[in-house]
Order: structure tokens, then sequence, then C-alpha cells
């Protein structure tokens, strides 16, 4: 077996440094490789996890893609591997193949204003974006960023949006589906908030990650703004296995998710986004 | 949504309006005599019951309508809308563009086309909440 076919299939033990609680059912996992220094990764691409003894996840990567020493993943405990990756404790080794697919085209965006729309958990693959692009803020136009979450206590990387609220050079939005006694915010579908947005729609370009309903309505949203379809990319979820474009299991359409995807121009998926599959 | 975009029907029918936070523009029940198109700050559509704190349902900001039911008997208020954050808005008199509508049937198709474009996405959001979406149906 080659290095390159080793990288690809044997899992590299890295250790959790830390874990960050986020949110009840939410950590952030910090990661050290064992040996060596972890790989380079691209905003947008992802790992497979490996809980041992049990089996793999396919999870965001959400850390600074500057960062080669340390990964980060945030993983939301919905089932057998996930609570198990959610339930490590520091100092626990856990299993890391990747990194896998093509994540955002943040050289496509440089020169130009960046639309960021998040929903949920689909902030995770967004934030190495931000991340990049507040390192080297000067070589993009405006950026916005539309942050859609179910109740003010479910926002994600709360600090962090606040921090970057409070930045003049970037414009971020928080709404939430249901408010609270102390909420002052927005209430309504972070895709409502797109419509308020005077965007100049020669100029942008648009990453929307969430559900893929929302991220249905947001393209929606952004096209009726002005922007054409191949301006808008989309991070698809689909059962990944292999990683690699093996084994079929993220077949959607003629894209395999794990290796074409995730990040996927939306003219290339809108139409399969909309076909019912149950 | 631009004042423009409502056509004929508001010509000479608006006024620049502005609210301070807490301020009601509409309240559930009163004479929808005057809605308003927002072109700065926020709005909260709520609703309320006794003996709870009211709801807010949504959220409206810039190039939103405020107030929808002014068009269809019988001309009331369907909820409250307050000022969460200072707001300039076009106010427009519901009375008589509906009077002009009556008159010229043309320009009220007009009227009637984009305001029921704004109660469509008003539709369409209030669904995508209603799926609770973020709720185990994340990446």
């Amino acid at each position: 077996m080659s290095v390159a076919l080793e990288a690809t299939w044997i899992p590299r033990r890295y250790r959790v440094a830390a874990v960050r609680p986020e949110l009840p059912d939410t950590v952030s996992l910090e990661l050290d490789p064992e040996s060596g220094e972890s790989p380079a990764f691209e905003p947008g691409q992802f790992n497979m996890l490996y809980a041992f003894g049990l089996g793999e996840a396919a999870i965001s990567l959400s850390g600074d893609p500057a960062d080669r020493a340390r990964l980060v993943h945030t993983v939301r405990a919905v089932g057998p591997v996930s609570r198990a990756l959610a339930g490590l404790a520091v100092g626990a080794s856990v299993g890391v193949r990747g990194p896998f697919g093509r994540g955002w085209p943040t050289a496509t965006a440089r020169g130009h204003d960046l639309i960021v729309v998040a929903g949920g958990l689909g902030l995770a693959p967004l934030r190495p974006v931000l991340l990049r692009v507040l390192a080297d803020r000067a070589c993009y136009g405006r950026v916005v960023v539309l942050v859609g979450m179910r109740t003010p206590r479910e926002i994600l990387y709360r600090a962090a949006l606040d921090d970057w609220a409070g930045r003049a050079d970037l414009e971020v939005e928080v709404t939430v589906d249901r408010g609270d006694a102390d909420w002052r915010g927005h209430v309504g579908v972070v895709t409502s908030l797109i419509a308020q947005l005077a965007l100049d729609p020669r100029n942008a370009v648009a990453f929307v990650c969430g559900p893929e309903l929302m991220m249905r309505h947001g393209a929606a949203g952004l096209i009726g703004a002005g922007l054409e379809s191949e301006q808008i990319f989309v991070s698809m979820e689909r059962n990944m296995k292999c990683a690699i474009g093996l084994c079929g299991h993220c077949q959607f359409g003629p894209a395999f998710v794990c290796k074409d995807g995730p990040v996927l121009r939306f003219d290339r998926v809108g139409r399969a986004l909309a076909i019912r599959e149950w | 949504m631009r004042v423009e975009e409502l056509g004929d029907a508001v010509a000479g029918c608006t006024r620049p309006v502005e609210f301070v936070t807490g301020e009601y523009l509409l309240r559930v029940g009163a004479p929808a005599d005057e809605c308003f198109l927002i072109e700065q700050g926020r709005v909260a559509l709520e609703a309320h019951a006794p003996a709870r704190p009211a709801q807010v349902l949504a959220t409206l900001g810039a190039g939103d309508l405020v107030g929808l039911s002014w068009m269809l008997p019988p001309y009331r208020w369907a909820c409250d809308a307050r000022a969460v954050r200072p707001v300039r808005a076009i106010a427009i008199d519901a009375r008589r563009v509906r009077e002009r509508c009556d008159a010229d049937p043309r320009i009220g198709y007009h009227l009637l086309q984009a305001v029921l474009r704004a109660a469509i996405d008003r539709l369409q959001a209030l669904r995508l909440q209603h799926l609770d979406v973020y709720r185990g149906a994340d990446p």
C-alpha cells in the first residue's frame, strides 16, 4: 500500500487536548496528533473521526485553517458514533482520516463581497471561512454573516458571534426561530434577512450551509436578490462511509458528496435538491 | 420592497414617519388605516394572550411592509407591531389607497400583486420557522 493510500484508509491517532462545551448536546473537540503535525485543510473539508470500537462519522473541520498544530471539530451528539465522540474526555484517543472533499472556494470570493448564510450547526463548517477571511480581511469586499438558530439558548459559537458583531469590517445578524423574554434580536428564518440586505449582486459570492430545506430557501432568497446560481455555494450532507468516492453511499445525482463536495455550486445541485426523496 | 414597487396606487398617499423603541406601529383589532414600509430599524410582530408575556412571531426590517390586513375587510390589524429598534418608515394612507384601487382596478391589481408577494414571502418564512429545521437535521 502506498503512503497516500495509507493516509486515506488508515486513521491516525489523535489525542483530545480540550473539550469545549458549546450547547447541551454539542461540543468542540480540540485534537492534537500523537506524532507529527496535522495535514493542511481547506475550509469546508471534513475528517472521518473514528470512535474506536464503534465506527466513523464525517465531521466538518471547524477550526482555524492556519493552525497546523491542532484540529477542531464541533460534534453534535445525534447517533451512537457522534454521541461517543461528543462524550470523549481530555486525553482520550480518537482516529482521524482526512481531510476529505472540496471546501468553500475562498479564492473565488477574494475581491468580492462575501455573503455567509448559516443555519444551526451549519455554522461549524463556515467558521474556518470566517477565520481565513478575517486573517486576510483587506482581500475581500463587504462581508456579511447571517446566522439562524433555533432559540437564543441554542446559539452556536455565541462568544465568537458577539466578537464578530462588534467588528466594523463584518456585518453579523443573528436570528432565532423562537425568541424568549430576554431576546432583543431578530425572530424569523435566516433567509428572511437576505431581503433586508442592500446587495450588489454582480459582485457577490454566497456560501450557504445548514439543513437542506434552509439552504434551498436561502439560495432562492439570494437568487431573488439578484445573484446567479453560479455565485452560490452550498455544503451538502449525505451518509459518508469511505470518504473517497468508492462506496457510493453519499451519491447525490451525478456527484459523490464526499469527493465532489461537500461544497457544491448551486447550479449543480439546485434541481436535485428539489426532488422529493421520501 | 421599495415604495416604487407599490405603483401609482400609493402616489401622494405617503409620508415619512419615525418611531422610537417600544412604540407601537399597529395594535391588534385597531382600524387598518395606515400601513408602513420600513426604511431602517426593526419591528416585532407580536401576539399576546392573557397572563402571558407577548410572543414575538417575527421581526421585520428594511424593505418589509408592516401591516397586510388593510386591503381586505374588516380592515382591522391582526397583530401588534412594535418598534424594537428606532424605526424610520414610509407611512401609507390605506384608506385613500383603497379608494383609489376601487376606482381603478388596474392600479389596484398591480398593488395587490406587490402586497401578495410580501404576504407569500411572510407565509413561506413562517412555514420554514414552523418546521423547526435545526432540530436533529443539521450537518
